[in-house]
C-alpha cells in the first residue's frame, strides 16, 4: 500500500470491489484469451449477482474483456462496444462452492477456437484473485508482472522457464504450479519483481512442451 | 510507508524541520523509488482528475437503479440563487460533494479518496477552498499529501473500508483527511493538522455502513456532504486554537475498536440500519423485479 492507494486510484464508479475489481478480472481473462472473444458467459456468484447490476459489475467485466482499464470512461457503454465487436454476452446466476461473495465464473470462447473457464474473486479496493483456470485451482492477484504458462506436465519445463526468467536478471517473487493429474496439462504462474522484455516472453513460447504463454505487464 | 501514527509523522517533521506534507512526499519517493518531481506530478494528476470529475458532472443523469441523481444540480441552483443558509462557501461544498457522489453512482470517472463511496469529501472542500482563497495549485497538491498521509495512518492502524469498519471508516476517514488538509491550507501547523483530524473523526465515530439495496447510493451520496461539512468545522476549530482532549492517534484506535465491535448487519451487508427500513426494503424489492 502506498499514498496513491489512499488518494487514488482514478476509476469509474461506483464501487472499487464491484466495478473496478470486475474490470480487472475481465481484463486478465481477456489477456489470457489472447484472441477476440466470440462468446462470453458470466456466472455471477453471491453479492456479484445480488447487487451486480446496480454496481455495473456486468458492464465492468465486459469492459475488461475488451481490454479497458478501470479508469476508462467507456465502461458504462461496454455492452455496445461488445456488440460492435461481435461479442455475444450472457449473464446468469451461479453458486460456486466455497467462493468469496464477490466471485464470477467467466466462460469464454474465442474467434479462433480458444476456450477458457476462469473463476476469480474481487477482494475489495480493486484487488482481485484469480481462483481457477480451466478447472485448475490457482491463486494470483495480477498485481505484479505475471507470467502464465500452460504446459505439458513433463520434466524440465519448470527449469527451462525459470532459467529464461533468470537470464533477464529478474527475480521471481512467487511461483505456483498446478496440474490435474500426472502427465496432463499444467499451469505455471510466476509473479515477478520486474518487467520481462517481450523477446524473452516470445522465447518462452518456443520451449518444448509449452502450449501457451500469457504475460501480464504492469505497464499497459 | 513507514508511518504507523500521526505522532511519528510529526516527530520526523519536527526533527527534520520539513513540513508535514514534505515528510510524506519523501516517504513516497522512498517507498515507490521515484524522484521528487515524479511524486509531485502524480499527486498533481490526482488533483486535476478531481477537478475534471467535478466539471464533468451531468446534472441530468440518474444511477442505473434510479435511486440517486440530479441533486447536485438542485443544490447548485439554490446556492447560485443566494438562498443557502450556510452561505456560498459551505453551499458550494455541499453542492460539490453531492455531485461527486452522484457521478460515482452514475459510473462516471472519479478519484477514490480514500474509497469510491467517499470520493466526494476531499474534492468538495479542496476545490471550493482553492476557488474561494485563490490558493495556488502547488499548495493544493501539498495539502493532498497531508490528506493522503492521514489516510495512510488510518488504513494501517484501523481500516478505510465500510465492510470492515462501517461508514466511520470511509466517510469518517475522508472527513479526517480533508480536515487535516484544510487546516494546513488555512495556515495550521502540525498541531492544528492533528487536532483537525481528531475532531473530524470523533464527530463521525460509530457511523454505520447501511446501504439501501447494497448499492453505493443511499445514504452514501449525502453522507459525503456531512463528511465535507464536518471537515470544515473541524479545521476551523483547529486553526482557531481549539484542541482535542483525545489525541488523533487515540481517536483512530477508538475508531478501530468501534468498527470491530460493530455488528455485521451494519457493515456494508445491506441488512441493517437504513437498508432494513420499510422504504429501504421496498427499494431493494423494486430492483429485484
Amino acid at each position: 500500500m502506498n499514498l496513491f492507494d489512499i488518494i487514488g486510484p482514478v476509476m469509474v464508479g461506483p464501487s472499487s470491489s464491484h466495478t473496478a475489481g470486475a474490470v480487472r478480472i475481465g481484463y486478465v481473462a481477456g489477456r489470457l484469451m489472447g484472441e477476440p472473444i466470440q462468446k462470453a458467459g458470466g456466472g455471477l456468484h453471491g453479492s456479484f449477482w445480488a447487487t451486480g447490476r446496480g454496481h455495473g459489475t456486468d458492464r465492468a467485466l465486459v469492459a475488461g474483456l475488451l481490454g479497458m482499464h478501470t479508469d476508462d470512461i467507456r465502461i458504462p457503454d461496454s455492452f455496445r462496444y461488445a456488440r460492435e465487436a461481435g461479442m455475444e454476452l450472457e449473464f446468469y446466476h451461479v453458486e460456486l462452492a466455497d467462493a468469496h461473495p464477490n466471485s464470477v465464473e467467466l466462460t469464454l470462447n474465442g474467434t479462433r477456437g480458444k476456450e477458457l473457464v476462469m473463476t476469480a474473486a474481487s477482494l475489495g479496493g480493486g484487488r482481485i484473485q484469480v481462483c481457477s483456470l480451466n478447472g485448475l485451482a490457482t491463486n494470483f492477484s495480477a498485481e505484479y508482472p505475471t507470467l502464465i504458462v500452460e504446459n505439458m506436465d513433463q520434466p524440465g519445463i519448470v527449469t527451462a522457464v525459470s532459467a529464461a526468467v533468470a537470464c533477464e536478471n529478474i527475480n521471481i517473487a512467487a511461483m505456483q504450479l498446478y496440474r490435474d493429474k500426472r502427465g496432463s496439462l499444467a499451469v505455471m504462474i510466476l509473479e515477478c519483481d520486474g518487467e520481462i522484455p517481450r523477446e524473452a516472453v516470445e522465447k518462452l513460447s518456443a520451449i518444448q512442451g509449452v502450449c501457451g504463454v500469457t504475460y501480464l505487464s504492469m505497464k499497459e | 510507508m513507514s508511518f504507523r501514527s500521526m505522532e511519528e509523522i510529526v516527530e520526523v517533521s519536527n526533527s527534520s524541520g520539513k513540513p508535514f506534507w514534505e515528510v510524506l512526499l519523501m516517504d513516497d519517493m522512498e517507498e515507490r523509488l521515484v524522484s521528487r518531481q515524479e511524486s509531485m506530478e502524480k499527486m498533481q494528476m490526482m488533483y486535476r482528475q478531481m477537478q475534471e470529475a467535478d466539471a464533468a458532472y451531468d446534472g441530468a443523469a440518474r444511477s442505473a437503479s434510479g435511486l440517486v441523481g440530479q441533486d447536485g444540480a438542485r443544490m447548485q441552483d439554490y446556492v447560485e440563487a443566494g438562498h443557502a443558509m450556510s452561505g456560498s462557501f459551505v453551499g458550494r461544498v455541499i453542492e460539490r460533494a453531492l455531485k461527486m457522489g452522484e457521478s460515482n453512482a452514475c459510473m462516471r470517472r472519479i478519484v477514490a479518496a480514500p474509497t469510491a463511496g467517499s470520493c466526494g469529501v476531499i474534492p468538495s472542500v479542496f476545490l471550493t477552498y482553492q476557488q474561494q482563497y485563490q490558493a495556488p495549485e502547488e499548495r493544493m497538491v501539498e495539502a493532498l499529501f497531508v490528506a493522503a498521509g492521514i489516510g495512510m495512518v488510518i488504513a494501517r492502524r484501523a481500516f478505510i473500508a465500510g465492510a470492515t469498519g462501517g461508514c466511520q471508516a470511509e466517510v469518517g476517514s475522508a472527513s479526517a483527511m480533508a480536515a487535516g488538509g484544510l487546516a494546513y491550507l488555512h495556515g495550521g501547523g502540525n498541531k492544528e493538522i492533528c487536532a483537525a483530524v481528531a475532531m473530524a473523526l470523533k464527530n463521525l465515530l460509530g457511523l454505520v455502513c447501511d446501504p439501501v439495496a447494497g448499492l453505493v447510493e443511499v445514504p452514501c451520496v449525502k453522507r459525503n456532504v456531512i463528511g465535507a461539512v464536518g471537515a470544515i468545522a473541524a479545521a476551523d476549530m483547529a486553526v482557531a486554537g481549539i484542541t482535542s482532549r483525545v489525541p488523533a492517534d487515540q481517536v483512530i484506535e477508538a475508531m478501530r475498536a468501534v468498527g470491530v465491535a460493530m455488528p455485521c448487519a451494519l457493515k456494508e451487508t445491506g441488512e441493517g440500519g437504513l437498508a432494513a427500513t420499510p422504504a429501504g426494503v421496498e427499494a431493494r424489492q423494486a430492483l429485484e423485479k
